[in-house]
């Protein structure tokens, strides 16, 4: 990430013209675009593969369905019905196709549609997901901007301790540690659940009530808390590194306001690493979130894929990785795109995104 | 500046002697020295797991036996607070149990497992990451395209899908015996990339040097060169990030086992402590759950420091 912002030539033969969208630079963009989707389906083969393994020769599917009492001709039947005894190209294809219908088979324990557990638990988790993002960002970047300017003030070394002591805690220990004080203690903040959620059509959203938002601010910084302190240290680095270039002394020559410098010249500049690095950590947002959801009882996709682990629930397992998997290969590929199309390096004459401000 | 430059030794003794001469003399002590915070770190980091590994010596109960507990002695406080008992220093658990001694048995069972995981990672790692530079092309190509796919994913994730695999292979009882060695490897094998990676482009450097040209032109086989002779050369950044992985392999270990899919309350690591303490959380016993914390975070946070400085003093760019 270093040097991201600072005064770069532009590579050579890599150059992408945003503006004006000639032949080759269009191809090689497009050719770029076309490597990175073949590079990203067959990662989602190879994890279909590792969830079709888990579905298929973990455990035996059929007695998973049938009682102790079903005659060996009634299973040989199932087992010939459900397509085990096809060959493995052919189990693995349908499973594919399956797969990408969204049909994950019925769940052990519960007895339902997999894929339906999952949409019911879905907007618990993405909520959960987007109030830790919005926390980490709108305390993060602050505060980062803060230790950047004020790099001896005694907040800033404060700060800079806190991120240190809250990388070193684990997720769960934070957790504990703000159920025990605001809840146990204070008794302000509910500990565990989403409070009353309101139902609009499949979604069922905690944003809307009072309730249900008191529910989401401690498993919100739980979740959050990590990624804060990344991106303060990533504002901060990259702000550093910012106001020591010549663009920085130069607008300060020009007689700019300290404000106008900072915020209108180095902020601006800092802020393209720092989405990427936020678009790419939302991945990990949603996975961590699995602790995050134990500590608090969170009811959603985590929790779900914690019990399915207790309770050896294959089908739900396997549907858990591939839908993970999908996240993460869809926001790489997104940010990678993105990178390409918005990143300054890349731009001919754009003076390596010193252009702020002109 | 050294001795042994100037005095070559042969004995064994004065092997000895020259090496403890050189750590005495090094960059490293005096950068060492000059650091009170990685002073601190290193003395709690080395307490801890001096404690831990002389758990069986010094802790006042054996946490393990359970003819020993007391039932009536459960929840008891800690010894400062009102109900406290000079017996229990840290209070007691719901059995009963004496807090320090099952920390201090909880620590070693936490450190066995993070060191365990962190050499088979290690040795899983450096192995391939060896293999993809020194034989690079396809075999290069494979390994690292595996390496670059496990890394998208958070080393956690792997972890909890190893475990729920092995739970869905082994059959209950035989699953329960061999949790420890379930928990090892699966972390282990969520860890591996790093060495690898490093490990990787350090041999891709010393391929080309002329002693390994010499070395093949002398005929020896490839797999002696790579052990023998480059090996030893690509070391350096593994320790440190075997160092910083440690911690990590204790925060994943104690992440599982409070997630209930790590290590089973009969062998309880700081991990399973937390979880047990947790469900007392709400009727005021909160030392239960706490104090193991504590141990935990002091342990992690020791050794994160010390990785720290271990990077940045063998880090030659930035002395």
């Amino acid at each position: 990430m270093r040097g991201l912002s600072g005064a770069m030539p532009p590579p050579i033969g890599s150059a992408h013209r945003p503006r004006r969208w000639d032949l080759p630079a269009g191809t090689a963009m497009i050719a770029f675009i076309v490597r990175r989707l073949i590079q990203s389906v067959l990662v989602m083969l190879t994890v279909a593969l590792v969830g079709f393994a888990l579905f298929n020769y973990v455990g035996d599917p059929v007695n998973n369905l049938v009682g102790q009492d079903t005659s060996m001709e009634d299973r040989a039947q199932l087992r010939e019905d459900l397509g085990l005894n096809d060959p493995f190209p052919v189990q693995f294809a349908r499973f594919v196709v399956n797969a990408a219908q969204a049909d994950f088979g019925i769940s052990y324990r519960h007895g339902r549609p997999v894929e339906d557990l999952l949409i019911e638990r879905a907007p618990a988790t993405l909520e959960l997901s987007l109030a830790a993002g919005l926390f980490a960002l709108l305390v993060g970047v602050p505060m980062g901007i803060y230790t950047a300017l004020n790099r001896r003030g005694w907040l800033s070394k404060a700060f800079l301790t806190i991120s240190l002591i809250g990388v070193s805690l684990p997720t769960f220990l934070i957790g504990i540690l703000l159920i025990l004080i605001f809840a146990v203690w204070l008794g302000w903040l509910p500990s565990f659940g989403r409070g009353t959620t309101v139902q609009i059509g499949w979604w069922s959203t905690g944003f809307l009530t009072w309730d249900g938002l008191k529910a989401l601010i401690l498993p919100s910084i739980t979740l959050g808390l990590f990624q804060m302190t990344l991106i303060m240290r990533l504002v901060r680095a990259e702000m550093l590194e910012v106001l020591r270039t010549d663009y920085i002394k130069f607008a300060r020559a020009r007689g700019l306001s300290a404000r106008a410098v900072n915020f209108g010249h180095a902020l601006k500049n800092t802020l393209v690493p720092v989405i990427t690095i936020t678009g790419l950590q939302l991945g990990s947002v949603i996975a961590f979130a699995i602790i995050t959801e134990t500590v608090f009882q969170w009811p959603g996709m985590g929790l779900l894929f914690i019990q399915a682990i207790e309770f050896v629930d294959i089908p739900v397992m396997a549907a858990y990785l591939v839908l993970v998997a999908f996240l993460f290969v869809l926001i790489n590929l997104i940010v990678d795109i993105l990178y390409v199309v918005v990143d300054p390096r890349l731009r001919v004459g754009g003076g390596g995104g010193a252009g702020g401000g002109h | 500046m050294t001795r042994s430059a100037t005095e070559p030794t042969a004995t064994p003794m004065g092997h000895v002697r020259d090496a403890l001469w050189r750590a005495w003399d090094s960059d490293i002590l005096y950068s060492f020295l000059r650091s009170p915070v990685t002073i601190v770190a290193a003395v709690v980091a080395l307490g801890l797991i001096g404690a831990a590994v002389a758990a069986p010596l010094i802790s006042p109960t054996n946490p393990f036996a359970l003819a020993t507990l007391d039932l009536m002695a459960a929840f008891t406080p800690p010894v400062w607070m009102e109900g406290g008992s000079p017996a229990y220093l840290l209070g007691t658990d719901d059995q009963g149990r004496d807090m320090l001694s099952a920390i201090l048995y909880g620590m070693r069972i936490s450190l066995f497992v993070g060191a365990a995981s962190v050499v088979f990672a290690m040795i899983l790692g450096v192995g391939l990451g060896l293999l993809a530079g020194y034989a690079g092309g396809w075999v290069d190509a494979l390994i690292m395209r595996v390496a670059d796919v496990q890394l998208s994913f958070p080393a956690i994730l792997i972890a909890l899908l190893i475990d729920g695999v092995a739970r869905g292979i082994l059959p209950r009882e035989v699953h329960h015996d061999v949790a420890i060695w379930v928990i090892i490897f699966a972390i282990g094998v969520s860890g591996w990339v790093q060495y690898a990676r490093t490990v990787r482009g350090s041999t891709m450097v010393e391929k080309n040097r002329e002693y390994v040209m010499a070395a093949h032109i002398m005929g020896i086989h490839p797999v002696v060169i790579a052990v023998r002779h480059v090996l030893p050369n690509v070391m350096g950044p593994v320790l440190v990030i075997a160092t910083i992985h440690l911690a990590i392999a204790v925060i994943t270990e104690a992440t599982l086992s409070f997630l209930g899919v790590g290590l089973p309350p009969t062998e309880p690591s700081l991990g399973t402590l937390i979880r047990i303490g947790n469900d007392f959380l709400f009727s005021g016993e909160w030392w239960i759950t706490i104090f193991p914390g504590v141990a935990l975070v002091l342990l992690v946070l020791s050794v994160n420091l010390l990785g720290d400085w271990l990077r940045d003093a063998l880090n030659p760019k930035l002395r």
